[in-house]
């Protein structure tokens, strides 16, 4: 072979090379889950989010990990995903459904609610047959209740959001077995909580990650693990928008 | 037979010895001319602006050690520097020229003064180093649960009180989880919060652990850092010499948003330090009893006030728990 041919070819074998290797990062390595853009339907200054959560995550390839959905704000659909959008300078009204159980804080700081307007979430319960009354709840004692599943927690913005469960025995026997839950396949209905506040973006964009302080990696040393460390399922991204 | 070293066949020129003597005597008189003119400029003009700055006792002590260790390898930049260009303006190969250079021989007062001075530099950098590393108290590292160096004069005479200005020193516990930064001040009821605040000119007492994995408290101003180890309380030491912010970051990688885990702290007047504490305190009571009585150390396996729920469901608060090996459903 001459000189210029294995030139060539070492320089081509050098490119594929490197070729493969942005590829694998790219695609393994830097996959982020889609993000649910709610700018676009902000009015007067507001917008309204509605996540839920649930005990697992049927849809996804983890079905054993707890997770957070969000649901699209134009089509309404429950997407599996952590990552949405909001515009700065707006009130941002955040809707949980929690469908999970519950499990005690790593912490107890936690289980007070803070960042939000009043410093307050308002918490109704439906046992699997009718809702509670709403009540305002701004400290949960989640060691003597187990009256936490997860949280929704921005430290950047100052937001902590303990999302509120079902508590007793049976109704944790009783929880949605299939993600996301819906009445199109039957487990709308199962015991959940429906936890609702509001918070302030702030006058700027910016990206604040946002994630839960339960440690709810079933399996993983400490519960750390699994979904407590994965987009898309415990944590995730929350972009201000200009 | 071998021509003279440095002498090419047909080209005169000055003798290699006269050459070399006169290039060796202009290196060394501009070595030393802009060596203490660096020197100068390093330890005078560019010190005061070395990083951590002078917002604490083991901030100033760190700025102090980077100051003299910048100020002692300057004129061994200097001396590399300034050869390096010499040789590329003064010594480059003529077209033509093929000869080698001249041999160096074996040099002993060239030697044993080389050794003499380097080992000397080694030996007292060594010397200064160990010293630094102990004053002042500890250089604001992490040393441990039993402390060997303490700021001069202060005693550890209550866990439950303090009041400025005395010798009790001021206890903070700093908590890691992922990925948050929490703070717990024993004196003023052992309320937590996520807002660091400290009195200027009253030494701390940091008490650094975690809750789950290592993560590293980085004060970065204050010059402090200790690792925040799970099960360990890990003692630093500093006092804030100036008012303001600073920004307190995790320098142990320790999972996806450890990038994420920083927030900001505040140095104030002891008297506004003691309205904050007092009014925090007041303003978390609700949370602070929640809490698991103060300790050094946390062990979320163990909580004694678990409610029949949490009792008859098996759980704790560690969460996570792990699956037995010979479980099918691997996570």
């Amino acid at each position: 072979m001459s000189l210029p041919a294995r030139v060539t070819t070492l320089v081509i074998a050098f490119l594929a090379v490197v070729a493969g290797g942005i590829f694998v990062a790219l695609h393994f390595i830097g996959s982020q889950p889609p993000t649910e853009d709610y700018t676009p339907y902000a009015s007067g200054g507001q917008v309204n989010v509605t996540l839920m959560t649930t005990a697992q995550s049927t849809v996804g390839q983890k079905p054993d990990w707890v997770s957070y959905f969000i649901q699209d704000p134009k089509t309404k659909q429950w997407v599996h995903t952590t990552y949405f959008a909001v515009p700065e300078n707006t009130t941002v009204n955040v809707t949980i459904l929690g469908y999970d159980g519950c499990t005690p804080l790593r912490n107890p700081l936690w289980g007070r609610v803070t960042g939000t307007a009043g410093n307050v979430e308002n918490v109704s319960y439906f046992n699997g047959k009718k809702y509670s009354n709403p009540v305002n709840i701004s400290t949960f004692d989640s060691y003597a209740d187990c009256s936490v599943q997860h949280t929704f927690a921005i430290p950047g913005l100052g937001v902590n959001v303990p999302v509120a469960s079902v508590t007793t025995l049976n109704e944790n026997n009783n929880l949605c077995g299939t993600s996301p839950c819906t009445a199109a396949n039957g487990t709308a209905d199962a015991p959940h909580t429906v936890v609702k506040f509001s918070f302030k973006t702030p006058d700027g964009t910016g990206t604040y990650q946002w994630q839960c302080f339960v440690p709810c990696g079933l399996g993983y040393v400490d519960g750390n693990g699994g979904p407590m460390g994965t987009p898309g399922y415990m944590m995730g991204q929350l972009e201000v928008q200009a | 037979m071998t021509e003279p070293s440095g002498v090419s066949g047909d080209a005169p020129g000055p003798a290699p010895e006269a050459g070399g003597r006169r290039d060796a005597v202009w290196l060394i008189t501009l070595w030393i001319i802009l060596s203490v003119v660096g020197c100068v400029l390093v330890y005078v003009v560019w010190g005061p602006h070395l990083p951590p700055g002078d917002a604490s006792s083991s901030a100033s002590s760190q700025q102090f050690d980077f100051r003299i260790l910048g100020t002692i390898a300057t004129p061994v930049v200097v001396g590399v520097l300034l050869y390096f260009g010499w040789a590329l303006a003064f010594w480059r190969q003529k077209p033509g020229d093929e000869t080698d250079a001249a041999p160096i021989h074996g040099n002993a007062r060239l030697a044993v003064t080389w050794i003499t001075v380097t080992g000397a530099i080694v030996l007292f950098l060594a010397a200064f180093g160990t010293y630094e590393l102990i004053t002042p108290a500890g250089a604001g590292a992490g040393q441990g649960p039993q402390p060997i160096w303490k700021p001069a004069g202060t005693v550890t005479s209550s866990e439950t009180s303090w009041v400025p200005g005395g010798k009790n020193i001021l206890q903070v516990q700093v908590i890691g989880q992922q990925w948050a930064w929490t703070y717990r001040y024993p004196q003023f009821g052992g309320f937590e919060t996520t807002q660091l605040e400290l009195p200027v000119n009253e030494p701390v007492q940091f008490n650094v652990t975690s809750l789950d994995v290592i993560h590293s408290f980085w004060a970065y101003q204050l010059g402090v850092k200790a690792d925040a180890n799970p099960g360990i309380n890990n003692v630093a030491y500093t006092t804030p010499t100036s008012t303001g912010t600073f920004v307190v970051r995790c320098a142990e990688l320790c999972g996806i948003w450890h990038g994420a885990m920083f927030n900001y702290g505040k140095v104030v007047t002891s008297g506004q330090f003691m309205i904050w504490a007092r009014l925090t305190r007041t303003q978390l009571a609700s949370v602070t009893r929640l809490l698991p009585p103060y300790a050094l150390t946390y062990d979320p396996t163990d909580i004694s006030d678990l409610g029949k729920v949490n009792t008859e469901l098996g759980l704790t608060g560690a969460g996570g728990g792990y699956y037995n090996p010979a479980d099918p459903e691997q996570p």
